[in-house]
């Protein structure tokens, strides 16, 4: 329920800040000499003649899965089509989709080999050699910016080193064009994967650093000492598995958010993903698609925090029961 | 030969402000089956001293020296492998707070058939059979559903029953109580120690009773070491030290025990604030809240002596034997005419 209220105050407010931009799509269709007749007729057809609430209406009513004009039926939802190039929003987001989705799970993948290990490392020694490097590290992680990252891995190994291709992306599955395949597709986003994930990295190394700590002084872990735990039984059974419930819920979230478009990453390093196009959706005045991107972005939001709330309440006992 | 055999024990611990004494000096033993109470104020050591035995500082920062000799074999110097061993089978510990002493997130029935899997080679089967035993032996109510129960689905006195039962899973031949019953209500506090000295007799078991409650002690201890400022300020058998109290802290813990079958008017306290283990008082470390001091004090710290050539009951106090044994005498009777 509360899903809903927040996904239609998302878009309306994505309907009112594109109102409030001083730009008009219809004048932007028609070129540079643009007449008056022209911009009219390009207005009348996008739409952009009618008042904000009936745009925002005809948007809502495409989107919901059934119609009631005529006899109520159903039908597939869509989400316009594009002021610039007239492509099916539907497609465009269909396609940006699975290549953000690419990097942002990957990059999960990859944020957490290193966050983990460094992390737990970090809390068992605290103030070793190991625990003080990790920590400039994340203050390095948090503090630099991902184009920049982004652009330093690009030069070096990609342009210095010719390791790993400077931009591009190949699809996973069926090849399109010049590459494709598992193999292509890992090559061609290894990059942005560590670019993506250096940012992520830091904040969870410190995070989890700071719970295992925390959990390290638990009551609970000095009775599984008593009972004559081995470390590593105390370890796994007893800090981590507590340790990483709050990590679970993090990742869940912070994987929802950024569904939505990596647009540093993306831009840097030129993947075809929803940050790339919301950017260039946004330059052109094309509505339709920055709010195609933007209600694909909110329900990927919600369902990750959904699925986090009901994952939550397999993994932790005391939410399943109250 | 005892039990356990506790000589001249010292933990120190690094921090960041010095080095904190939190035991210095201690030494007691405990025999088969009996039980010692161990009595003093907040951070006078009690439960570093029993943390140490077990092996449960932390690694980095403790400093320990002396002896704690457990059927012979020094604990102190013992390898971990071998240390792991001993806890939990040979030694349990129960702990002061069983609201946060049990994991979250593991049912009560796993936890206790850890506790067993851990030093006997025996199926999960038989494990779950022994966990049930154990929390009909400690009175939980309806123990085969609870088995599945998870700690947060337990009251506070039923979760340090759950402890206890843990504790006593492998039969123990020591039981430590880090202050069992400190963080309950007092209905429930009683209920804890009747079954704590219940399954003493059923297990035979030996305790260390670690409390600051003289009254505690008085109930089920056979022996008493009182504690103040990480050492030893008296010890002896119950009956001589509830009797014939020696050290002027120990009156100070006797005046300041609470009675409900007497209006008095206020509780006699001890003056003043425990002292800093960092930087102890000079000499006596009770002086400067002893009402009975002496400028000796200030100078030596007095060392244990037997108290009328009692070996058995050992006190740390400059006073004479004359005036302890007028004001001790004092105490008692103030304490018998107040009750009569």
């Amino acid at each position: 329920m509360w899903a809903f209220v927040l996904f239609v105050a998302v878009t309306v407010v994505t309907y009112i800040i594109f109102y409030a931009i001083p730009a008009d799509p219809a004048r932007l269709a028609c070129g540079q000499r643009a007449t008056a007749e022209c911009i009219k007729r390009a207005a009348h057809y996008l739409g952009t003649d009618r008042p904000l609430y009936v745009q925002y209406g005809k948007f809502f009513g495409r989107l919901m899965p059934f119609s009631l004009r005529g006899t109520p039926h159903l039908k597939e939802p869509s989400l316009g089509r594009s002021f610039t190039n007239r492509l099916s929003v539907n497609y465009v987001v269909g396609h940006a989709a699975p290549v953000t989705a690419s990097l942002v799970f990957g990059g999960a993948v990859f944020w957490m080999l290193i966050a983990l290990p460094i992390g737990i490392l970090s809390a068992l020694r605290p103030r070793s050699l190991l625990d003080r490097l990790a920590m400039v590290g994340v203050l390095i992680g948090i503090s630099a910016h991902p184009v920049w990252i982004g652009l330093l891995f690009a030069y070096f190994f990609g342009f210095k080193l010719g390791a790993f291709p400077i931009t591009g992306y190949c699809d996973l599955i069926s090849p399109s064009g010049s590459c494709g395949g598992p193999v292509q597709w890992a090559y061609h986003l290894f990059l942005p994967w560590c670019t993506f994930a250096i940012l992520f990295a830091a904040l969870y190394v410190r995070m989890i650093r700071a719970n295992v700590m925390e959990a390290l002084n638990e009551d609970y872990v000095r009775t599984a000492r008593a009972k004559g735990a081995p470390e590593w039984l105390v370890m796994r059974s007893h800090v981590l598995r507590n340790a990483l419930l709050p990590i679970v819920t993090m990742l869940g979230m912070d994987i929802g958010l950024a569904l939505g478009g990596a647009i540093f990453t993306e831009s840097v390093y030129g993947l075809p993903g929803l940050g790339k196009t919301v950017i260039t959706a946004i330059g052109g005045f094309d509505l339709p698609v920055t709010q195609g991107v933007v209600v694909f972005a909110t329900i990927c939001i919600i369902t990750f925090n959904l699925l986090v709330d009901m994952l939550y309440a397999v993994i932790d006992p005391r939410i399943r029961l109250s | 030969m005892a039990l356990l055999e506790v000589n001249d024990l010292k933990t120190h611990f690094r921090t960041d402000d010095g080095v904190v004494r939190a035991v210095d000096g201690v030494s007691f033993t405990v025999d088969k089956g009996q039980t010692l109470g161990i009595v003093g104020e907040s951070g006078s050591g009690k439960s570093v001293t029993c943390l140490t035995i077990m092996g449960l500082n932390p690694r980095r920062s403790a400093m320990t020296t002396g002896q704690a000799l457990w059927k012979g074999e020094d604990l102190l110097t013992a390898n971990p492998r071998r240390l792991r061993e001993i806890r939990g089978s040979e030694i349990a510990m129960i702990f002061q707070d069983p609201m946060t002493s049990l994991n979250p997130v593991h049912k009560i029935g796993d936890q206790l058939a850890e506790a067993m899997r851990l030093h006997e080679d025996v199926s999960k089967k038989r494990a779950r059979a022994r966990a049930l035993e154990l929390l009909k032996a400690v009175g939980i109510p309806r123990p085969e559903r609870r088995l599945d129960d998870y700690p947060h689905q337990f009251s506070g006195g039923m979760r340090q029953r759950v402890m206890i039962a843990m504790a006593l899973i492998n039969n123990p031949d020591l039981l430590i109580a880090d202050e069992p019953t400190t963080a309950l209500d007092v209905t429930t506090q009683a209920q804890i120690l009747t079954l704590i000295e219940k399954l003493q007799e059923e297990f035979g078991s030996a305790v260390i009773m670690i409390t600051h409650d003289l009254g505690v002690v008085a109930e089920i201890a056979d022996d008493v070491v009182v504690m103040y400022a990480a050492e030893v300020a008296e010890k002896g058998g119950v009956e001589q030290i509830f009797k014939k109290p020696h050290h002027p802290y120990t009156w100070g813990l006797m005046g300041s025990l609470p009675r409900l079958d007497i209006d008095v008017e206020r509780l006699v306290q001890i003056q003043g604030q425990p002292p800093s283990l960092l930087r102890p008082p000079s000499g006596c470390r009770f002086h400067p809240r002893c009402p009975y001091v002496m400028p000796v004090c200030k100078e030596i710290d007095p060392p244990l002596t037997a108290v009328s050539g009692d070996l058995g009951h050992l006190q740390a106090c400059h006073l004479d034997e004359e005036t302890k044994n007028r004001e001790a005498a004092k105490l008692l009777a103030g304490m018998m005419a107040e009750a009569s």
